[in-house]
């Protein structure tokens, strides 16, 4: 591509112009497909008169299910795009032998496997994961919605803001090509001199803020929003793994925040933070980068561990066993979170004291994930399993994750992981752990709260079919690259010399398509869910026979989730609630207070989106003007004053009504 | 389980009206917000801590710092703390006026620090001591920046605050808020005194 050396600026658009365009058929042809497919939906919204019920119903909604569902949605849409990075690099890989240079060139092959990085991290684990704690946790805990609804919408639109800078930088000029931490000083001005790394920057710095705040929201709302009788040890285990996530999240979030400013200042200001003149350390940068970027991986898999407890509990028919050892387990593995950030760099050379330090608190880690297993099974020892689509999730993640953390485990002894510091057994490591753990959990959470979600289930075949491929492509894309890190092969190469090692890229690149007809299988299971979506419908709320509050409410829950406080009097209330044979109050229904929706999110969050490319551009007079468009748009904000509503006591009547006909006729 | 008891425990839903303290959340909130907002402090601090004595054969603490100049802004921030607390003890009296006119005078030393900080960087830039010059240079002025762009937000919302409570009185969101402000205020003051500590007090030893 053709970036000049020198790049003008303008007053008027910075350095925007046309060589921002990228001179790539491949960049092209997605570009045309996107805007093809955009037009289309576009018009698709126009013709059915979509705009003002998205706008009112979703866009503007301050109720925690409609923005967990909204995260998934974003979440699903970005990991197409990821997905997409991820068999471009496979074929280019597998293809790239023999003197052939593949299909990528540098420039572009870098991009693509540092936002693959950033886009799953970022903008599919995190809003996946942050959407099902969103949707699941007030239902959970008997609450009515968050402890901050407003804040809530305003935190999923700044996701969403990151998301739309990641994605422009494909059509927009670039994205980074340093990998998905953006390691100084590569990732200084003099080795990154366009807008790469800017846009990996103001992507992740304006979802960010977004993170923190519904890490403080959702911590907050576990901790004053419960149930009457919900004490800490009465919480439901994926609660207490929110909980535990939410604190990661608001003590490490702000090290990523303070850290890419540090960045963000060498670039634009030129300080010299990370420099390698004037007495700067780009150590530093990766020190801190990994105080973060540790607790990060727990906040992924934490949600994930609760998912596999509840649907251990349910689908064995019994409660949890060692459901206090899972709670220690739970905070151990939190608190060891933040102790063990240096074994990502061992090769640093901080001395055999330091690297030994570190590399003992990991392994001490693989303990209380260890005891977590084991629970499980004991859970499932000696109990009739149904062997539903979630159950089978679990069972893959077991058998996964275990392998995964055994290679963990190896990693985290220092002279080892000198061998295979930044191989391809590295990335197999984590792939194994992070698809294995974080997605298959979620694929598994998205099987057993679909039905709360929407009233329906999913199709179990396509979702068996999705499943196999799944589970059999991930071991077909994966275990070649265990071989090939052994074999010593670096991670993010491009091409290759020796043509031994060809035959196992074309294996990994064969399980990629295999993952493929897997993702399609899932969309189409969606699809065909949705067009049979009578046939599957579950009238009762509670399609699993489960345990906790979530399914002592219908499907989909109504606004306020539940028309009276539910109180518990131990672990599992919906459980007991059943076990006792507790019916549906009966008493006079009472009006409902409710808060408002309001579009103050959105319009934020737009402002900080524009603000975010204005920066990247140099834009410096549009960044101001849209800065200060974030703070009135916010103080203007503080100005509206009544933001609640009430649900009117006989709108509460007839929902109930309904509810009261739904159940006699699921029972009939 | 084998203590599993064959008689409801009690009521299992809460049918009685029971009113929510509406804001209740908010003050916990806001004070793990502060808590994420303090761990941004700790990495300017240690950034501080790992780069402040690298000079780059530039001008160190002693060539730059007037301690007696920051002391003076340390007093007027310290004592911007005390006359929020003031403005807070009028709001517990009901007394707006006298809320209002506290809250003026912390504005004004939130002001005067402010402006005292922009001097001193002003001339820091023209000794040639700027961001640019070293990583010492850089990690000081990352961190107290940092502190003056909060103390700067805070007078904003100060503003914004003198402003609803001119209009609608120390209603009970407003108090919300000026609680929260004044955790936010006095926050400040306390990363001013690690900043007046570390970073100009050790540096002039």
């Amino acid at each position: 591509m053709a970036i000049p050396s020198e790049i003008p600026t303008t007053f008027l658009l910075g350095r925007l112009d046309w060589h921002a365009i990228p001179q790539d058929p491949i960049v092209w042809a997605t570009g045309v497909v996107v805007a093809i497919g955009g037009v289309a939906m576009l018009w698709m919204l126009h013709k059915y008169r979509l705009w003002s019920y998205l706008w009112t119903e979703w866009f503007t909604s301050v109720d925690h299910k409609k923005i967990g569902i909204m995260y998934i949605v974003l979440a699903l849409v970005m990991f197409v795009r990821g997905f997409a990075d991820a068999i471009m690099m496979r074929l280019q890989q597998a293809i790239a032998f023999n003197g052939s240079e593949g299909y990528l060139n540098a420039h572009h092959y870098d991009q693509i496997f540092s936002a693959h990085g950033v886009i799953m991290i970022f903008f599919v684990a995190m809003p996946f994961v942050t959407g099902l704690m969103n949707f699941v946790v007030p239902l959970q805990i008997g609450a009515r919605d968050v402890s901050f609804p407003f804040l809530n919408n305003f935190s999923f639109w700044m996701t969403v803001g990151g998301a739309v800078l990641t994605m422009m930088s494909l059509f927009v000029g670039e994205f980074a090509q340093t990998g998905w931490l953006a390691f100084p000083p590569l990732s200084g001005l003099g080795y990154s001199p366009y807008v790469g790394v800017d846009y990996y920057i103001w992507g992740l710095q304006v979802a960010g803020v977004g993170t923190t705040l519904s890490g403080i929201n959702l911590l907050v709302t576990i901790i004053k929003m419960r149930a009457p009788g919900m004490t800490m040890m009465r919480m439901p285990i994926f609660t207490w793994t929110a909980l535990c996530t939410n604190i990661l999240i608001v003590a490490s979030f702000p090290v990523l925040t303070a850290t890419l400013v540090l960045l963000t200042l060498d670039r634009y200001v030129g300080t010299n933070f990370f420099t390698n003149d004037l007495g700067g350390n780009a150590m530093m940068y990766v020190n801190l980068i990994w105080i973060w970027g540790h607790p990060e991986v727990y906040i992924l898999i934490l949600p994930l561990f609760g998912v596999y407890s509840e649907v251990v509990a349910t689908f064995t028919g019994k409660r949890l066993f060692g459901y206090t050892s899972m709670v220690y387990a739970t905070v151990c593995i939190t608190i060891l979170s933040y102790l063990v950030w240096l074994h990502h760099f061992f090769t640093m050379g901080s001395g055999a004291s330091v690297n030994s330090f570190f590399g003992i608190t990991t392994m001490i880690i693989s303990v209380p994930t260890g005891a977590k297993i084991f629970n499980w099974l004991f859970t499932m020892y000696r109990s009739r399993i149904r062997f539903e689509l979630p159950m089978m999730w679990t069972v893959a993640f077991m058998l996964t994750f275990v392998i995964g953390g055994m290679t963990g485990v190896l990693l985290a002894v220092p002279p080892a992981d000198f061998v295979l510091h930044n191989s391809l057994f590295l990335v197999a490591h984590f792939h194994n752990v992070i698809i294995g753990g974080v997605l298959f959990g979620l694929f598994a959470a998205v099987y057993y709260w679909w039905p709360k979600a929407f009233g329906f289930r999913l199709d179990p075949w396509w979702g068996k079919v999705s499943f196999w491929f799944w589970v059999v492509g991930f071991w077909t894309a994966f275990a070649p690259l265990y071989v090939l890190g052994l074999m010593g092969v670096t991670r993010r190469m491009r091409v290759f010399d020796d043509p031994g090692l060809q035959i196992w890229f074309i294996i990994a690149a064969l399980g990629a398509v295999l993952i493929a007809i897997g993702i399609a299988a899932m969309f189409i299971q969606f699809g065909v869910s949705i067009m049979r979506r009578d046939q599957l419908r579950d009238e009762t709320g509670d399609p699993w026979n489960g345990r906790t509050l979530e399914w002592a409410t219908s499907s989909p829950p109504p606004a306020y989730n539940f028309a009276f406080t539910p109180v518990s009097h131990g672990l599992d209330t919906w459980w007991d609630m059943k076990r006792f044979g507790q019916t549906r109050p009966r008493a006079e229904y009472l009006p409902i207070h409710m808060p408002k929706n309001t579009g103050a999110g959105v319009v934020i969050a737009a402002f900080a989106t524009i603000c975010g490319f204005a920066l990247v551009w140099y834009i410096w007079w549009l960044a101001a003007l849209s800065f200060a468009g974030v703070v009135i748009a916010s103080i203007a904000h503080t100005f509206n004053y009544g933001r609640d509503y009430h649900i009117p006591a006989a709108e509460v009547r007839a929902t109930e009504a309904a509810r009261d006909r739904q159940l006699a006729s699921a029972r009939a | 389980m084998s203590t599993v008891s064959q008689t409801p425990p009690g009521t299992f839903w809460e049918t009685e009206p029971h009113h929510h303290h509406e804001g209740a959340s908010t003050s916990i909130g806001f004070w793990v917000y502060l808590m994420s907002d303090c761990l941004m402090f700790a990495i300017l601090f240690a950034t501080f801590g790992v780069l402040g004595g690298s000079y780059a054969a530039g001008p160190g603490p002693k060539d730059l710092f007037d301690l007696e100049l920051v002391a003076l802004n340390t007093a007027f921030l310290l004592l911007s703390s005390i006359t929020y607390g003031f403005a807070m003890l009028a709001m517990v009296k009901n007394n707006r006026n006298g809320t209002l006119a506290w809250l003026a005078v912390t504005l004004v030393f939130g002001l005067a620090f402010l402006g005292v900080e922009l001097y001193e960087f002003n001339h820091l830039i023209h000794l040639g001591a700027g961001p640019q010059r070293s990583a010492f240079l850089s990690s000081f002025f990352a961190l107290v920046g940092t502190h003056g762009l909060h103390v700067a937000f805070g007078c904003l919302w100060l503003v914004t605050l003198m402003i609803q409570v001119r209009q609608r009185g120390l209603i009970p969101a407003n108090r919300r808020r000026l609680s929260c402000l004044s955790m936010f205020w006095h926050f400040l003051d306390v990363i001013w005194i690690g900043v007046f500590t570390f970073v100009y007090l050790l540096g002039m030893i």
